[in-house]
């Protein structure tokens, strides 16, 4: 029998990506391009994660979209939110998972999922960019690091160092101060981390703690991030592999989920 | 069908009320009478028995909102030194109070302010203010935030004197004698309004429910500024029959099939309403119940009990009578989700609102979302957002419902 692809397109707003499923369980090709809704990220999301499978969008018998730019994304089957596409997607990875973290570009969410991987409840952050992955973009330019350094250099924290302000632009402005009294740079990063943990964690107690309890989003790359908020909760945190792609291997599993309905 | 037998629909004739209340107020001003800003929940036995003509700055304020109005006057006001923080009615308010003109709606200047703050404490500051800008008498009827489930005696002697030094001021201010045996009746015609706008929210109940919930915003309007009045009172009582004989006949206004019902608490987002209810609309979702629906009905028999009503409003409860109010409306009313508008500009309601919504997601089992917005700056509020919740709303009431199927 001829494999059968769905594809999973997760449109942020600071990252597109895309996963496509083979059969339902194989991961046969996915990618994260940089560059959210209103760009070009999302056409090329599509076309890498195609040309990783080697397949062509002829071959995707279904497909889903997701994320802040769901509805931009034209020709696909069906559009779901980003809520339950997370919730779809851990259960996929941690089938025992009832608590899930996922901090985006603009957002942190925590979401319950239900025993059979269903978007059970959920709270989201409100107005305010604290605690989202754009809270450490701008923190990591101010320390003219990359974000992707910033694990590193919270692992060699002595004195971490308390960030008070929850507003992005205060906390930018507090961490420049910071600098310039010449703190060490590691136990800055260590004190920017635990700012977004205890922000975080707020967001999952008002929800409630149900164990496990996993982390999904670009954020939890950031191994800082996922040790402050265990320091924070009290707890072990499983962190996804698919980090970023989460949401997008939801959306190719819901596809596949209708497909198979329709089928049945 | 003749002139003579066609009847208005309700709505049309309490929109027609809601502007004759406005116009008799402009007439009056130009009379020379004196005309007085009023909160909405002071009590308004005392001005429409007195004969003293009132306008709600908290009405212009969401008027203004819905009409797009909003940012602008309350950047205006921020230009004035007022922080962003502040109530977005208060702002538009003291913007129009410096401009002394609105484009989308203006009220007659006052002669003297009537501030309550059962609905609101900060509103005692935003009337002071006022007071002061405009050197004109303000007079206060302070209601206690209930502490404990029940007015007692000692509260209610406290609003007493109060509720007789309001109308023992107003006498003097505007040369008006109060009527007591005119008080008796306009108290009377008041019941005849409340139970009649109880009993037309109570037909949310019916499955379908005979109408769309956000008309309750439309029509909570005449509740608040004209309840005493016998128009008022018949208007209601038509609207409930009308709606009565909606649920006979299993019709709704509500336009499409009502698949989900939702409890939306808060202030309507005016400056964003269209989209707010077409995001639901569109999804099938009514709102079926809402702190509005009982909340201007002030029940009582005599002028003891009318104090007690008055410090019934919602945000003067304590919590626990705010939440029981709010999971009763949802189980009687059958909902499937709730809504939580966040609302940033009413300190109280935001103040409390991530534990309201945990104890009533709790205590109801159904799904709820929070959102940001603000009742009339646009600028708190973000489309995106809003529809991003309320999808995942729509997925777990859809899942939900399909388990109850199963089942």
């Amino acid at each position: 029998m001829a494999d059968i692809y769905t594809m999973g397109i997760d449109i942020g707003s600071s990252a597109s990506k895309c996963l496509i499923l083979k059969n339902g369980t194989e991961i046969a090709g996915s990618a994260v391009i940089a560059a959210g809704t209103g760009t070009s990220g999302p056409r090329r999301a599509q076309e890498e994660a195609l040309a990783a499978a080697g397949i062509s969008m002829k071959d995707i018998r279904r497909s889903t979209a997701t994320g802040y730019g769901r509805n931009t994304v034209e020709g696909v089957d069906a559009v779901v939110s980003e809520l339950s596409c997370h919730a779809i997607g851990i259960h996929a990875v941690f089938p025992d998972v009832r608590t899930l973290i996922d901090i985006g570009g603009q957002d942190a969410k925590v979401i319950r999922v239900s025993e059979n991987g269903r978007l059970d409840s959920f709270v989201m952050n409100d107005k305010c960019a604290a605690g989202t992955g754009r809270f450490l973009d701008v923190m990591a330019r101010v320390l003219e690091l990359d974000v992707s350094e910033l694990e590193e250099k919270s692992a060699k924290a002595k004195n971490v160092v308390n960030i008070s302000s929850t507003c992005t632009v205060f906390a930018e402005s507090e961490v420049i101060s910071q600098l310039s009294n010449n703190v060490d740079i590691c136990d800055l990063v260590a004190g920017i981390h635990r700012s977004v943990a205890v922000r975080t964690a707020g967001l999952v107690r008002r929800l409630g703690v149900v164990e496990p309890v996993a982390m999904s989003g670009g954020v939890a790359l950031n191994g800082g991030v996922v040790s402050a908020l265990e320091e924070e909760l009290g707890l072990t945190i499983k962190v996804s592999p698919l980090a970023q792609l989460n949401g997008a291997y939801g959306a190719a599993v819901h596809a596949w989920g209708q497909l198979e309905k329709e089928t049945l | 069908m003749s002139e003579a037998t066609e009847k208005k629909p309700a709505k049309v004739v309490l929109k027609e009320l809601q502007d004759k209340i406005a116009d008799d107020a402009w007439e009056a001003k130009k009379r020379g009478e004196k005309v007085g800003w009023c909160a909405s929940n002071f009590p308004q036995e005392i001005t429409t028995a007195m004969g003293i003509p009132v306008v709600y700055p908290e009405n212009m304020g969401a008027a203004v909102g819905a009409k797009g109005g909003g940012q602008r006057m309350c950047e205006y006001a921020e230009g004035m030194g007022y922080s962003g923080d502040l109530c977005s009615y208060s702002r538009i308010n003291f913007a129009y109070a410096d401009l002394k003109k609105c484009e989308e709606l203006e009220i007659p200047f006052p002669d003297f302010l009537l501030c309550c703050n059962n609905i609101c404490n900060c509103m005692i500051k935003w009337y002071e203010n006022l007071a002061l800008e405009l050197d004109i008498p303000l007079i206060l009827i302070d209601i206690p935030h209930l502490d404990q489930y029940e007015c007692d005696e000692d509260r209610i002697k406290y609003i007493r004197a109060q509720f007789d030094d309001a109308i023992r001021q107003l006498e003097e201010i505007t040369g008006k004698k109060m009527d007591y045996d005119k008080l008796k009746s306009v108290m009377e015609v008041s019941q005849r309004s409340s139970q009649a706008w109880l009993r037309a929210v109570g037909y949310m109940s019916a499955k379908p429910s005979p109408f769309s919930g956000f008309d309750i915003f439309n029509n909570m309007a005449v509740a608040c500024v004209g309840r005493g009045t016998v128009e008022a009172a018949e208007a209601f009582e038509q609207l409930a029959d009308e709606y009565e004989a909606l649920v006979a006949e299993g019709k709704s206004t509500f336009k499409g099939d009502e698949n989900y019902r939702i409890l939306f608490e808060g202030i309507a987002c005016w400056a964003n309403l269209r989209f707010t209810y077409k995001t639901l609309q569109s999804r099938g979702i009514n709102l079926t119940a809402s702190v509005y629906g009982p909340a201007f009905s002030f029940l009582y028999s005599n002028l003891d009990e009318l104090m007690a009503a008055y410090s019934y409003v919602p945000n003067s409860n304590c919590f626990e009578r705010e939440l029981e109010l709010r999971v009763v409306d949802a189980k009687k009313n059958k909902v499937d989700g709730a809504i939580f508008h966040m609302n940033r500009s009413c300190k109280h309601w935001s103040g409390n609102l991530y534990e309201m919504e945990r104890q009533f997601r709790e205590q109801t089992g159904v799904p709820t979302i929070v959102f940001d917005g603000d009742q009339s700056d646009p600028r708190a509020f973000s489309e995106a957002q809003y529809e991003t919740r309320v999808e995942a709303l729509v997925e777990i009431m859809e899942e939900n419902k399909r388990k109850e199927a199963q089942a």
